[in-house]
């Protein structure tokens, strides 16, 4: 009889089963995420608090009179949303390099894209989301008619995601710099000026009372090239601060 | 070995001593090419039908803003290289070309602005090209921004040859969001810095500045190469017999 | 079997001007370990994430099964743990929420495992308590946990046993042992001596 007995691989145990694909991972990425800014809910609500401040600022430096301020409304709105999502950015990556949980998910063997998407899609759905769903609040304060909300909360809804994801390359290529804030607004806020136009002019068009469709689909479109190559770039930028 | 001239090219010595080589000659022939220019726009060029002599600041401006673009262009193609093949001589190449391309910005700017004052009666407007001029000079102020701000000189590299290749590929969106948002408000008058049709007398001495600014920048890039270059390089050994020579 | 075996020859690695790694070289062969000793600055951290795939040395390589670990990066990183100076725990998590987020990236584990790796290192009291709330040691015991729980062929160590008292030493030991045995390698960089019989042990000394 010559059978010697299987080798087995201790490395190998359970493999086909214990393996986690990339979209599992990214799910857990997402879930682990959305638990620890739970744990923190007070954090929760700083950049809406921001955005509401910011939005007051206008008619105290302009005018009172709602008619007045309907002739801004789309700018201060957006520059609001701009500046609210900026100051959100710079908590996307920086606890997590800072304790190291970053660079396991570097290591992880996972693809660091993927996971980084998830942690963006996490900042979205705690800041981006949100801040949409607050504007047509504000919007109403400056002057916008009833029928324009649909429209702006679709409008800030998806400009916001194409933030979010512009604000985590800027956040993954400042990380470990001390007093990053200035720096990664001055990074973030040239490559967001096609969504703050585009945005603004559905904003525009909403309150008029136009055909909102073709700058939401160009606000789309820019989420949708944002979404491919954003992470990408993220990426890229987290791992070479890992170096 | 076919790639041997590549390789050379990413050598630190090999470039500084054919950067100190070339600098005299971009910089004799882009002095005698814009002297010329500026000869042939200011003397030959006759006066624009529309704009009197106000246009001639094209000889400038034009040139500026062409090249404005360009450097930021070859910036990002210096520093991709630098990324994807760690080759600290394309980094340094792109570093050397930031501030000369927000000069050039700045120049382009300025100019803009002294043209905008005897068509438009103000220093500025939000013209298409000019607001995305500004655009591009707030790209050109982050990417030096990034450089200075991170410490290690390998990872500042990286990091701003990352935000440059994110940069050119955003520069044709930002360009045509910006036109697109001025043409939804078009005024009824002319506010654009509109080029004068160009007669041919017009137009050599504009071609002869493009050229001219384009070896400026070349011989420009060229000494500041070799400034970076000693910079990085300072502990190692060919310094001291290149300082020497 | 897979024959596992880490080559590392003639590595170099420069910090801004300061030349790091000097052609650092070693063989370790499967149920090997590597203690890398040497004073503060001497480079150990960095010849650890060079090892792990974080760093990039301008000169030499580093071989995992023969194949150099820059050809399949990803497949590489999968196949090993690293542990860095702090651990990677978030304070605002339990210890368990840490160790499924951590390990579940990687690989399945079910809560029976978990609760399992917990009680190796002694701490399957403090399973539900904030990380935020326990000592530096308590920390490092359940970053321990996490060790046992990654049954990867390669471990990469930065002071594993930092933070610990004698019995946190002993269990340090025991889990590269354990690691050892099942033919797996170690590379840990260390102040103190590694509780380990001393054929298994190989020693690479960094020179400032």
């Amino acid at each position: 009889m010559n059978s010697t007995p299987a080798v087995i691989d201790p490395f190998a145990v359970g493999a086909p089963e214990a393996e986690v694909g990339a979209l599992a991972a990214a799910a857990l990425a997402l879930a682990r995420d959305l638990k620890l800014a739970f744990r923190r809910p007070a954090q929760l609500l700083q950049p809406l608090a921001f955005f509401a401040l910011v939005t007051m600022l206008f008619p105290l430096s302009i005018s009172p009179e709602l008619s007045q301020l309907r002739l801004v409304a789309p700018g201060a709105l957006w520059a609001a949303a701009l500046l609210a999502s900026l100051l959100a950015l710079e908590f996307l990556f920086r606890d997590d390099a800072q304790d190291g949980t970053l660079e396991q998910y570097a290591l992880s063997g996972q693809s660091l894209t993927a996971l980084l998407f998830a942690k963006t899609a996490a900042h979205w759905l705690l800041t981006g989301l949100p801040l949409a769903l607050m504007a047509p609040i504000a919007a109403l304060a400056l002057g916008a008619p009833t029928s324009a909300l649909p429209g702006i909360i679709a409008a800030v809804g998806l400009g916001s995601v194409t933030l979010s994801l512009i604000g985590a390359i800027g956040a993954a290529l400042t990380l470990g710099i001390r007093r990053s804030g200035v720096l990664l607004s001055l990074l973030t806020l040239p490559l967001s000026l096609p969504v703050l136009i585009f945005g603004a002019r559905a904003t525009q068009v909403a309150i008029s009372g136009g055909a909102i469709i073709a700058p939401l689909e160009l606000l789309a479109a820019m989420a949708v090239f944002g979404v491919t190559l954003a992470p990408l770039a993220a990426a890229a930028a987290v791992r070479i601060s890992l170096e | 070995m076919r790639f041997t001239w590549f390789h050379r090219l990413g050598s630190p010595p090999y470039i500084y001593g054919l950067a100190r080589r070339l600098t005299p000659w971009f910089a004799w022939s882009a002095a005698l090419l814009i002297a010329g220019g500026v000869w042939g726009g200011l003397v030959l060029a006759p006066p624009d039908y529309q704009q009197g002599d106000g246009f001639r600041i094209i000889y400038v401006h034009a040139p500026s803003a062409w090249l404005s673009l360009m450097v930021y262009t070859s910036m990002a193609v210096a520093a991709a290289v630098g990324l994807i093949w760690r080759i600290k001589v394309a980094h340094a190449l792109a570093a050397s070309c930031a501030p000369i391309g927000a000069s050039f910005t700045v120049a382009a700017l300025v100019t803009g602005s002294l043209w905008g004052q005897p068509m438009w009666g103000t220093y500025w407007q939000w013209d298409p090209r000019l607001t995305s001029e500004l655009v591009l000079l707030f790209l050109y102020l982050g990417y030096m921004g990034l450089r200075a701000g991170i410490e290690d000189t390998q990872r500042a590299d990286r990091a701003s040859a990352v935000l440059a290749v994110v940069g050119v590929v955003n520069v044709p969106i930002i360009h045509y969001s910006v036109t697109w948002w001025n043409s939804l408000h078009q005024a009824p008058s002319v506010m654009r810095l509109a080029k004068p049709t160009m007669a041919a007398s017009m137009l050599v001495p504009l071609l002869v500045m493009f050229l001219g600014f384009t070896l400026l920048f070349l011989a420009l890039v060229l000494v500041r190469l070799r400034a970076e270059i000693l910079a990085r390089e300072r502990s190692s050994s060919w310094i001291r017999e290149a300082l020497g020579a | 079997m897979p024959v596992r075996s880490l080559e590392v020859e003639n590595l170099h690695l420069w910090r801004g001007e300061r030349h790091v790694l000097r052609g650092v070289a070693f063989a370790l062969g499967a149920g090997e370990c590597l203690a890398v000793t040497g004073a503060n600055g001497a480079g150990k951290t960095t010849l650890l994430r060079t090892l792990a795939g974080l760093m990039y040395p301008e000169g030499g390589h580093v071989r995992w099964a023969g194949a150099d670990v820059r050809a399949d990066l990803r497949a590489y990183q999968g196949s090993l743990a690293y542990l860095g100076h702090e651990p990677p725990l978030k304070a605002d998590l339990t210890a368990r929420e840490n160790l499924h987020y951590w390990i579940g990236v990687r690989r399945r584990v079910s809560t029976a495992a978990l609760g399992a790796a917990l009680a190796r290192v002694g701490v399957e009291a403090l399973a539900e308590r904030l990380v935020r709330t326990l000592s530096a040691g308590q920390r490092r015991r359940v970053a321990l946990a996490a060790l046992a729980l990654c049954v990867v062929p390669l471990w990469l160590l930065d002071e594993p046993a930092t933070n610990l008292d004698a019995d946190g030493q002993r269990l340090v030991g025991g889990l590269i042992a354990e690691q050892l045995a099942r033919g797996g390698l170690a590379v840990a960089a260390i102040h103190h001596s590694l509780a380990l019989p001393v054929g298994q042990v190989r020693q690479l000394e960094l020179a400032a």
